[in-house]
């Protein structure tokens, strides 16, 4: 039973879905777009400036709940290296027929390698499928905050949010 | 515990004898090879590198117990990290209370466990 | 004037100062300067104004560089000791480097207090044992020293600071088994939760640190959950294969020196505990004296910031050396702090300050 938020440690389906950070079921069908997962009212905004296309929105007061303009989010992912809350996802629905791509914050070492099967984890950490590595991005801009981008089974696009940490030998 | 005395040669090629050396980080980077300083530890010799604290080098070493209380004789290691508990005093170059956490090494430093208040004539009085 | 802390609080109010004209002297006792800033590597939380998203170092490195090129002295392994009227500062310089102090005395015309936050503890059987140890000193050592307090560990309380340190000893290549928090809520941001729990670590809400257990150092750790009613629910004992255990039980102000200087103070649990009063323009009951930052209740580093710059406007004002948008400015200053202390985490901080800032006016005269 999820129990929300402040007990669990992360954002039940509902907490998401009534949020406006989170696109809606059209646009998930219409290819890559940004989730983001932040529900809290923190005094907190860089997302607002790190998208090129103001796709995001805080506002003022700044403790305003980032608002996603998903027809203006091209799902490009830049605001993902951005967050100090490593809350924003980008979720490609359309990726192929049976496969999704979850693209997430990694700032752990060592990174996975394209091509890698890894673990991929829910938001509670736990391992819920298989995933393959497609792109790991770590430019400049990014700080040191490197987004990696995953194929994981259709199904599983609402649930996979990360992979688990790879320690010592590689998976794969 | 305290880890078994690796010979010279064995540290040198390790640099990292209990393995609790961030030598990977993702945000911090590779750790940077650094000078080496030769401090001893009870008599023991230990390896440290250059600008860190002595209680760093000796966290790196295993050794986790800077001192212990003079009525109960109970072991005690770092608790603030910042200069303020004293929990982390110890007996340096013959000065007792030296504060490991923001002390740092240098090259040839004598180290000791410290005892009470750390003076020859043990005194009662808790540190 | 003399500034004592060069965290954020202090650089942003020595900065301020010495724009206007004043000669500025930051001493900082330890090594480095930047407070907090310098083990802090994640990228802040906050407003973009004040370098959020920045990581906290490198805001830190920042601050420090535009301090020294705008002119301000700084002495590092410099504490200060005692402040005698006039105000006179004493200070202990060169203990940490040398381990020999040269005692220095130190007229100022103004004194900004920036002396920040010291972690609570908590107390349970063990907890004197090597390998508990508060959770800023778990982040100094993987931070700054790059060394490993332990391998695994255990967390107690899960506000911002035992989340942050906790996904920061993953970095560092340690396991965190769990974080306890006695509460039967979170303490800390959601997001900071999320990415620790992404990475697989349990956070058992209404669950305590019953002992440490360990004969020279900590060899493991039992913990029990708590009902509704507090108590102990026998099922839920367990142990826990630990060699560390880190405390992160909150931050109080570091008030030591403001009350040795005499400085009044009042006790605000919201702000963590007794800290001096202040007016609005951060002056203290003390004539000339300032404070600023988590010593002036403990906040954020963007409040930190704002604090430094308004307590530095104003020692400069109270020198004639304002300057004519001195007003203006410090009007924009409350204003960014209103904003900065709104929302469900930020209100009770905006109302215990204003009953601060309420018996302020009332007993401390602008200087
Ligand atoms: C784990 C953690 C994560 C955080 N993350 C964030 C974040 O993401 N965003 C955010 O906005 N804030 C964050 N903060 C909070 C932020 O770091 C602090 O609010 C801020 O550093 C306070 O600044 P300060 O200048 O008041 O004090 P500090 O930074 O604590 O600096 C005080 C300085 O005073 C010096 N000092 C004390 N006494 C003396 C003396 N007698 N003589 C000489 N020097 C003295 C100390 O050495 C120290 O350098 C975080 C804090 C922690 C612990
Ligand atoms: S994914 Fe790109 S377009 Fe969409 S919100 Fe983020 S930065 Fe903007
Ligand atoms: S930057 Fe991240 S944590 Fe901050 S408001 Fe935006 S989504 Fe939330
Ligand atoms: S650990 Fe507290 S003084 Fe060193």
């Amino acid at each position: 039973m999820p129990r929300g938020l402040t007990v669990d440690g992360f954002p039940t389906e509902e907490e998401l879905k009534k949020s406006p950070g989170y696109p809606s079921e059209e646009r998930f069908k219409r290819g890559p777009v940004a989730v983001v997962e932040c529900v809290q009212e923190i005094p907190c905004n860089p997302c607002e400036l790190a998208c090129p296309r103001k796709a995001i929105q805080v506002g003022v007061p700044i403790t305003n709940l980032p608002r996603l303009d998903e027809e203006k989010c091209t799902g490009c992912g830049i605001c993902v290296a951005r967050c100090p809350g490593l809350a924003i996802f980008v979720v490609d629905k359309t990726y192929s027929d049976k496969e999704a791509s979850v693209s997430f914050p990694y700032e752990y070492v060592p990174l996975p390698r394209e091509g890698d099967v890894v673990l991929a984890v829910d938001r509670a950490g736990s391992v819920v499928c298989d995933g393959t590595v497609l792109r790991i991005s770590n430019p400049k801009r990014n700080d040191r905050t490197a987004v990696v981008t995953i194929a994981v089974p259709k199904g599983m696009a609402d649930e996979v949010r990360g992979i688990a940490r790879i320690r010592g030998e590689r998976i794969g | 515990m305290i880890q078994a005395l690796a010979s010279t040669a064995e540290r040198d090629k390790e640099g990292d004898e209990s393995g609790m050396r961030v030598t990977e980080h993702p945000i911090l980077g590779g750790l940077t090879p650094g000078r080496v300083v030769q401090i001893v530890v009870d008599g023991k010799k230990i390896e440290a590198r250059e600008g860190e604290t002595i209680a760093a080098a000796l966290l790196a070493a295993g050794i986790r117990v800077n001192r212990y209380t003079s009525k109960r004789h109970e072991p005690r290691g770092l608790f603030c990290g910042i200069g303020q508990c004293t929990d982390c005093v110890m007996v340096v170059n013959g000065v007792p209370n030296v504060r490991t956490c923001v002390t740092p090494v240098a090259s040839g430093m004598v180290i000791e466990t410290q005892h009470g208040s750390g003076g020859r004539a043990e005194s009662d009085e808790e540190v | 004037m003399a500034v004592v802390g060069a965290g954020p609080a202090g650089l942003a109010a020595a900065i301020e100062a010495q724009k206007r004209g004043l000669n500025v002297l930051l001493v900082d006792m330890n090594l480095k300067a930047g407070g907090q800033l310098i083990k802090q590597i994640h990228k802040f939380f906050g407003s973009h104004e004040h370098r959020a998203g920045t990581r906290g170092i490198d805001i830190a490195r920042d601050l420090y560089e535009e301090a020294v090129s705008s002119g301000v002295e700084v002495w590092l392994d410099a504490a200060v000791y005692a402040i005698y009227p006039g105000p006179v500062l004493e200070i202990a310089r060169g203990i940490l480097a040398t381990r020999t102090a040269s005692k220095e005395m130190v007229h100022a015309s103004r004194v900004v207090l920036a002396t920040g936050a010291s972690e609570n503890a908590v107390s349970f059987p063990g907890w004197t044992l090597p390998g508990v140890m508060g959770a800023g000193a778990a982040q100094t050592m993987i931070n700054v020293e790059r060394v490993l307090p332990g391998k695994r560990v255990l967390m107690v309380g899960s506000g911002n600071v035992g989340l942050i340190v906790t996904y920061q000893l993953l970095q560092a290549g340690a396991e965190v088994v769990a974080i306890v928090e006695v509460a039967p809520k979170i303490g800390g941001y959601g997001v900071h939760s999320a990415k620790v729990r992404r990475a697989g670590v349990p956070i058992l809400t209404s669950y305590t640190v019953l002992r440490a257990f360990g004969d020279r150092q900590v060899e493991g750790a039992e913990i029990v959950a708590y009902d509704e009613h507090h108590n102990p629910i026998e099922e839920t004992r367990q142990f826990l294969d630990v060699d560390t255990i880190c405390i992160a039980a909150g931050l109080k102000p570091y008030a030591k020196l403001a009350a040795l200087a005499g400085c009044e103070l009042i006790y605000s649990p919201v702000l963590g505990g007794w800290m001096p009063v202040h007016d609005e323009n951060m002056h203290t009951s003390v004539p000339g004296i300032y404070v600023a930052g988590d010593l002036a209740g403990v906040e954020e580093a963007s409040t930190a910031l704002e604090e430094g710059r308004l307590a530095g406007l104003s020692a400069a004002e109270s020198l004639g050396k304002g300057g004519p948008d001195a007003a203006d400015e410090k009007e924009s200053i409350r204003e960014r702090l209103s904003m900065l202390r709104i929302g469900p985490f930020g209100k009770a901080r905006a109302d215990a300050k204003s009953e601060v800032i309420k018996v302020g006016e009332k007993i401390c005269r602008a200087g």
